[in-house]
């Protein structure tokens, strides 16, 4: 069945159109993969569908809820969580409490709760601590889980933004460039980490640029360029296609 | 909280504890005047640890601070001094100077949610001085502040017969109103300094963090920053209201005049040398801006007559001189502070699998 729906979404920035009529859905299970050339409106269309700004046009129906209206805290709290292309961690604190941070709308504890200490705020805390900790874990930073955010390599900024946005326990996870500045390597364990997350039941939606992660991991991939739409099916089909092909893959050649 | 020698913590704490029970005796030996100092010390703690959840946990520069002092103040001198003729008790005043306050901060700070860094404190340096214009012509049509003049004859804390204010034989100890204080006063900043250690480390405590180091991604992760910084604000105005309703009952008088805008400025100097976000940071601050101008008060004029034979500089200029210098010093050898705030580490214990 269809998790995320979006139905002629629209925005436009001044005199750019950045998005036109755009409609998809991703079906609940699969990795869905955003591409299209820089500037083709992708992170657009993950800010419109995160709440970051409203669309002007469309709208989304999530889980056959429409997302309209909502504050990016609230989309965050239904049930959709999200990586940024620059990374965005709490760079001073610690790896741990940026993963706790996103148990937030999770719990409850208020100001009375933190003061008093009492036994339901405590055995919450508890849970937070080990919930972040098994998210460390399956995404492999667990030994890291003191050290401040900033100073982690890379790599592991990028695996513990995706443990912070799964704390939140996403329906949809959307990464956005999540192999943007990594090594062939990291890629590939980038690659089984994804797997991993579709394994455990969440949905992913995936802005990416690499062709070949996108063709491994993706079920099916929406091309956008210059706001529009231009293509949406099975990575092999959409590589086939002669408007993609121009528009991103570049000059055809020989299969 | 690292785990070190608990012998060595125990001692420590036993004397602390000590230090801190003989501390006002001790000072009026040298002087009473220095255990009024020492009480004014601890409301400017107050005030710091109040301005360091806004500024230190949530990162929102306030530069109007020291307007829920006032109205701390305020609201503890109307409703306990000749001024409307009302003397309601002081453990009843205090809550409602609290909330009072708390309303304020809420007041105040819905309009600046939008903001940052430099036009939040532009705003929120307006909004402390409208508080202090507003106090200064509340005396027409109807008298209700007296203005400028100021409220006087305002009631000491004080429980039935025994008043925190005057001086008493307790156990064949001669006990001045300035020690009583000296106790409640560090009874209220235990408690204050408990409330704010337990604040930080919580999930209220984290998202303001969440919010200084990155408002976007707090977002993101299901922080509704709005109310999230609307309790920031309410909670850093609830302290500075508490402390104002003890300033009041302390000084038993109260003016306009106490709350300008470098009050604001001098409790933000104590947060941001001690070390904003720490809170033993904010404490150490707070005691080294306190203190110093009467230690050199104290100081300077001796050494230079023995020196000279003559005052040279007046205290109060040397004052502000090596308050500049250090805070020059500060922000060249230690950006975050005296005691930066550091990564909180967590005792995780091992994989229970």
């Amino acid at each position: 069945m269809s998790l995320l729906e979006g139905r002629g979404i629209g925005k436009r920035f001044g005199g750019v159109q950045a998005l036109g009529d755009v409609s998809f859905s991703i079906t609940e299970g699969e990795v869905f993969g955003l591409i299209g050339p820089n500037g083709a409106g992708k992170t657009t269309l993950f800010n419109v569908l995160t709440g970051i700004y409203p669309p002007d046009n469309g709208t989304f129906v999530f889980h056959g809820r429409p997302l309209h209206g909502l504050k990016a805290h609230q989309v965050a709290a239904a049930g959709i969580a999200r990586t940024f292309q620059n990374i965005r961690l709490f760079a001073n604190l610690s790896s741990i409490e940026n993963v706790m941070i996103g148990r937030h709308a999770k719990t409850r504890a208020g100001v009375w709760g933190a003061i008093l200490r009492n036994r339901r705020t405590r055995e919450e805390e508890e849970g937070i601590v080990q919930g972040a900790l098994e998210l460390l874990d399956f995404v492999g930073i667990r030994a890291r889980a003191n050290a401040p955010a900033g100073s982690l390599p890379y790599g592991d900024q990028r695996r513990l933004e995706i443990a912070r946005a799964l704390a939140i326990e996403p329906k949809l996870l959307a990464l956005d460039e999540p192999a943007a500045g990594m090594n062939a390597t990291e890629r590939l364990a980038l690659g089984k980490l994804i797997q991993a997350i579709r394994a455990s039941g969440v949905t992913l939606l995936l802005i990416e640029h690499d062709v070949r992660l996108v063709m491994n991991v993706c079920d099916r991939v929406l091309v956008l360029d210059y706001g529009e739409k231009i293509a949406e099916g099975r990575p092999a089909e959409v590589q086939s296609d002669a408007r993609v092909i121009e528009a991103y893959l570049g000059r055809p050649r020989a299969a | 909280m690292s785990r070190k020698n608990p012998w060595a913590v125990r001692v420590g704490v036993v004397l602390i504890a000590v230090t801190l029970a003989v501390l006002p005796f001790a000072l009026a030996q040298v002087g009473t005047a220095w255990v009024r100092i020492t009480n004014y010390a601890v409301l400017y703690i107050l005030l710091a640890l109040g301005l360091n959840i806004v500024v230190g946990f949530a990162g929102l520069l306030d530069l109007g601070y020291i307007a829920f002092y006032a109205v701390g103040a305020y609201t503890y001198a109307l409703l306990a001094s000749p001024q409307l003729g009302l003397h309601l008790p002081f453990w009843i005043i205090l809550p409602i100077g609290a909330a009072v306050a708390a309303f304020f901060g809420v007041v105040l700070g819905a309009p600046t949610l939008k903001l940052r860094g430099d036009y939040l404190a532009i705003v929120t340096l307006g909004f402390g001085e409208i508080i202090r214009i507003i106090l200064n012509n509340l005396s027409r049509p109807v008298n209700i502040t007296n203005g400028p003049q100021g409220i006087g004859g305002i009631d000491p804390f004080r429980v039935g017969e025994f008043s925190l204010a005057s001086p008493q034989q307790i156990g064949g100890l001669e006990v001045s109103g300035p020690i009583k204080y000296y106790y409640l006063l560090l009874a209220v900043l235990m408690l204050i300094i408990i409330v704010n250690l337990r604040l930080q480390n919580s999930r209220i405590g984290r998202a303001w963090e969440a919010i200084r180091e990155d408002e976007l991604a707090a977002r993101a992760s299901g922080i509704d920053t709005t109310r999230i910084k609307l309790l920031a604000f309410a909670m850093g105005a609830t302290f500075g209201g508490v402390a104002g309703g003890m300033f009041s009952a302390i000084q038993s008088f109260i003016s306009p005049e106490s709350f300008v805008l470098v009050e604001s400025v001098m409790v933000l100097s104590m947060v941001v040398l001690g070390g904003m976000g720490n809170i033993w940071g904010v404490i150490l601050g707070a005691l080294l801006l306190s203190f110093a101008p009467e230690i050199l008060r104290w100081t300077v004029e001796p050494a230079q007559m023995a020196l000279f034979g003559r005052m040279l500089v007046e205290p109060e200029v040397i004052r502000m001189l090596l308050f500049g210098l250090a805070l020059v010093l500060v922000m060249l050898f230690r950006p975050a502070g005296l005691l930066p705030s550091a990564v909180r580490q967590r005792e995780l214990s091992e994989r229970s699998t």
